[in-house]
């Protein structure tokens, strides 16, 4: 009995960890500029990544696995923040510096940065292939 | 010393839990490497209260669990911004950056600050200097939330209430 409610309950925690990282691959597809997909992949980092551990820690039982698995959940909250801040450290310090936009501009010129933000996007994903 | 033993302490319970098998021979191999992982971490003089905040044992937990909600409800919110603007034609996210004045004395409130930032998703901490820190935001009332200081009065209760150790350790910590 209790077997299959931890079953259930996994396999609800690992489907709502595949949901959000659906969300962020599409808000990362989908939203205009650099930095609004650096968002986007933060969906990923955190929740999806923890719901689906979480999941898995679930169904492995008391045993080193459990241990292993609550390893890499922290690992990953601590490092994904660096990772962002260093992506966005890198884009201040090249083509894409953020310009202040102030928050009390309406969203009427909210497409002007957009446009001109999306070229160095693809300027410096071919830089970093390289 | 302290902050030796913690380490040590530390580094035998990743190598215990990630190994698994309990000889001889391995339980020596991960005595030599802690040891030699501590060695150069001395060297490298990166053994201090910056790297092990041993004085926040006791509150960082609790302050991990306030951020967790934070980190799920804004997790929600951005959830929201991307489905709502698949299905709608209208916009749901205002990008917008903004110098957020802070003051938060010591560098490991400010690097906890600027890391609690950039793990909520919806805002990035993208520079940190002497008394701000420059955050992209995905909307302005994520912006707008945070300018209202509650994460940050959360750390500087933290951080601040033992200050005084903190400069005292940060003297005497030369172990």
């Amino acid at each position: 009995m209790i077997d299959l409610l931890l079953g259930y309950t996994s396999g609800l925690l690992l489907f709502l960890g595949c949901f959000f990282m659906l969300t962020g691959a599409i808000g990362l597809l989908r939203f205009p500029d650099f930095y609004s997909r650096m968002h986007a992949a933060g969906v990923t980092d955190t929740l999806a990544t923890i719901l689906i551990i979480a999941g898995l820690m679930l169904i492995a039982g008391w045993s080193l696995a459990l241990f292993k698995l609550a390893l890499i959940m922290l690992f990953i909250f601590f490092t994904s923040p660096t990772a962002s801040h260093a992506l966005a450290r890198s884009a201040q310090l090249c083509a894409l510096r953020l310009t202040q936009t102030p928050v009390e501009k309406g969203p009427a010129d909210a497409p002007r940065p957009v446009a001109e933000a999306s070229a160095p996007v693809s300027k410096m994903e071919a830089a970093e292939g390289t | 010393m302290r902050y030796t033993f913690c380490l040590f302490a530390v580094l035998a319970f990743i190598w215990l839990t990630n190994s698994g098998l309990y000889t001889p021979l391995l339980l020596s191999f991960g005595l030599i490497s802690v040891v030699f992982v501590i060695l150069i971490a001395r060297r490298m003089k990166v053994v201090d209260g910056e790297s092990l905040p041993l004085e926040l044992w006791a509150t960082l937990p609790g302050y991990y669990l306030w951020l967790w909600r934070k980190i799920v409800a804004s997790n929600l919110e951005v959830a929201a911004c991307v489905w709502g603007g698949l299905f709608s034609r209208n916009e749901t996210i205002s990008p917008c950056s903004e110098r957020i004045p802070t003051k938060l004395g010591s560098d490991l409130g400010k690097v906890l600050y600027a890391n609690s930032i950039t793990l909520t998703p919806g805002t990035v901490a993208i520079d940190v200097d002497d008394d701000s820190v420059l955050v992209h935001a995905l909307t302005r009332s994520g912006l707008n939330e945070l300018k209202q200081g509650e994460m940050e009065n959360q750390i500087l209760a933290l951080t601040e209430k033992n200050s005084d150790s903190g400069t005292n350790t940060g003297q005497k910590n030369e172990c």
